[in-house]
């Protein structure tokens, strides 16, 4: 899973409407990869990014050097869009849980994948 | 706005496979590089042969790297009933946009297709030689030619009733040919993952199409199977997420779709398929995940959501259920490993789905599915709506005798307010498609009838 990804997941346990977010990460294996920059895409990104959510996050995962919010004229920015590109798409759970923040329950990632599935008594009407 | 005019006329050679899809296809392409579709023809049918109007040469040929359901494009130079119509009309086309590709540095060669007749060598020599008016002063060039020009004669459809001469006879310069290609080197044959429904290649860039893809986008698959749209999306540079309910498909695990084979291997999933292709940059994450409780946040951030739902014939529909409930009379679903699985009515499914589209679609972002119909009961009104999507088309494919699934694409024009403000609006007019929530029996209603009828024999 990646921040990105993260960033734009939430719980739906029954009752926690807006309250679902930001999911806590846990992580027990973290891989990097080598994912091609590409700036336009990034800088498309940057409106959609929850920055509080990123930023808990990546200090969960120990991560340095990471923005602490959009900058002016980042479209042009290549460090600022270089450093972006590699929290929101370069760094991947591949082992670790996801927790709702209302009400502590935990979803798993496992080979890199969430699993989101509640039974119909845990989620919203 | 400027009536078209004979400049800046073109010929769409289109192939002869899934002939509804096509002009939505050109249309949403169109649209999607600038130019607005409008032609000097009034129907084109089934005929392969589409005379229209494009702003520009560059938006002609952005088309043609993206089109799957057109062969190639030419400029339109002439165009007649008869081969004096078209000389008359070529000696009108004017001379000065002619030059450039005439003029005496240039090499060149002249081709004739004819469709649905086959002419001898020595007929189709006398045709190319009956151009001997126009200013061609460049040299003939047959292996590699600088400019390419066509003459094409249309003898009808109809292959038991071939007439003496054409219906029409074009004549044009060849610009660009289309991405029928992908068709083939897409194929699902070759691919490494594939499920019991994965999507035809040609289809899943259609629909791609159909969504107006574009570099740089976000789409969503929320019934992602193997992926496939995901791969068709990615060709075109959008970045891509799935979720499906079942665990093993999403993980790559389970049971083999291919015929000689038990189990998957280690290299079939969903970013296995897109790195086959060299997508795997456009691999952003799948996830397990119920589409009738996505776990997506409040917001719109997906350009578009394209897929194609389970109709619960070779896929089971399905949603996760309660530890508490047995339902009596709904089908629970054998091979579920899921806790609990209810039947997921297709009607619950596309309100689902249109009130997900209408809340994470960007403005403008479309959403293209398909939805099952059982034919004799069909009418327009059953198509699912939302008030804040747009129905932009509505295309058909035959399945059976009595049932076909339709390739609807919706285009989101209004924003989303509140999650609850639809839910009773909508529940009446998802009524009219309730009917089809049997699709299943009704697909297999020789076989049911049967049963049903030794059922309630057993019982009395």
């Amino acid at each position: 899973m990646k921040l990105l990804t993260h960033n734009l997941l939430s719980s739906h346990v029954r009752g926690v409407g807006p309250r679902g977010l930001p999911l806590r990460l846990q992580a027990t294996e973290v891989r990097i990869n080598n994912v091609e920059f590409n700036p336009d895409f990034v800088a498309r990104m940057i409106p959609k990014v929850e920055w509080e959510v990123l930023l808990e996050a990546a200090d969960h995962l120990r991560l340095i050097e990471v923005p602490k919010g959009p900058i002016q004229g980042y479209e042009q920015d290549e460090t600022f869009l270089r450093k972006m590109h590699h929290v929101l798409l370069e760094v991947e759970v591949l082992e670790g849980t996801l927790q709702c923040p209302e009400s502590g329950r935990m979803f798993p990632i496992s080979r890199g994948i969430p699993n989101m599935l509640l039974s119909s008594e845990e989620t919203e009407t | 706005m400027a009536l078209p005019g004979p400049l800046n006329r073109y010929l769409l050679l289109m192939a002869q496979e899934h002939l509804e899809f096509r002009l939505p296809e050109i249309k949403s392409l169109l649209s999607l590089f600038g130019g607005h579709f409008t032609s000097s023809q009034e129907t084109y049918g089934k005929s392969p042969f589409w005379v229209l109007n494009i702003p520009s040469e560059d938006i002609a040929r952005n088309l043609m790297k993206r089109t799957v359901c057109a062969k190639s494009i030419f400029e339109l130079w002439g165009h007649g009933k008869s081969p004096e119509e078209l000389y008359s009309s070529l000696k009108n086309y004017p001379v000065e946009k002619m030059v450039p590709f005439l003029h005496s540095d240039s090499t060149y060669k002249i081709k004739i297709h004819t469709f649905n007749k086959t002419l001898t060598q020595e007929e189709k020599v006398k045709r190319i030689d009956a151009l001997e008016f126009l200013p061609f002063e460049g040299k003939v060039n047959l292996k590699k030619p600088q400019h390419i020009f066509s003459i094409l004669e249309d003898y009808g459809l109809d292959p038991n009733c071939i007439p003496e001469n054409p219906h029409n006879i074009y004549f044009g310069r060849w610009i660009a040919d289309g991405q029928r290609e992908l068709i083939e080197s897409y194929s699902v044959k070759k691919r490494h993952f594939i499920g019991n429904t994965s999507m035809d290649a040609g289809l899943s860039f259609i629909m791609a199409n159909h969504g107006k893809v574009k570099e740089n986008d976000i789409v969503f698959d929320p019934f992602v199977g193997t992926g496939g749209l995901l791969v068709a999306a990615a060709h075109f540079g959008a970045y891509v997420y799935g979720t499906d309910i079942d665990y093993n498909t999403v993980h790559g695990l389970g049971k083999a779709s291919r015929k000689n084979q038990k189990w998957r291997g280690p290299d079939e999933n969903i970013r296995a398929n897109l790195r086959q292709y060299g997508l795997e940059k456009y691999y952003l994450d799948v996830l397990v995940s119920d589409a009738s409780k996505p776990s997506w946040r409040k917001g719109a951030y997906f350009d578009a959501i394209i897929t194609d739902p389970p109709y619960g014939i070779r896929e089971s529909t399905r949603r996760t259920g309660s530890q508490k409930e047995v339902p009596k009379g709904i089908e629970k679903c054998p091979e579920s490993h899921v806790p609990v699985s209810l039947s997921y009515h297709l009607s619950d499914m596309f309100f689902d789905l249109l009130n997900f589209a209408a809340e994470t679609l960007v403005v403008g972002g479309r959403l293209v599915y398909w939805l099952p119909v059982y034919t004799p009961e069909y009418t327009e009104e059953m198509v699912p709506w939302h008030p804040c999507l747009k129905l932009i088309s509505n295309c058909e494919q035959k399945l059976s005798s009595h049932t076909s699934r339709r390739l609807i694409t919706m285009e989101k024009v209004k924003t989303f307010e509140n999650r609850d403000q639809y839910s009773h609006l909508l529940s009446d007019q998802f009524l009219p498609y309730q009917g089809h929530n049997s699709f299943r029996e009704k697909y297999f209603s020789g076989v049911t009838k049967r049963i049903a009828k030794e059922e309630k024999s057993s019982q009395e």
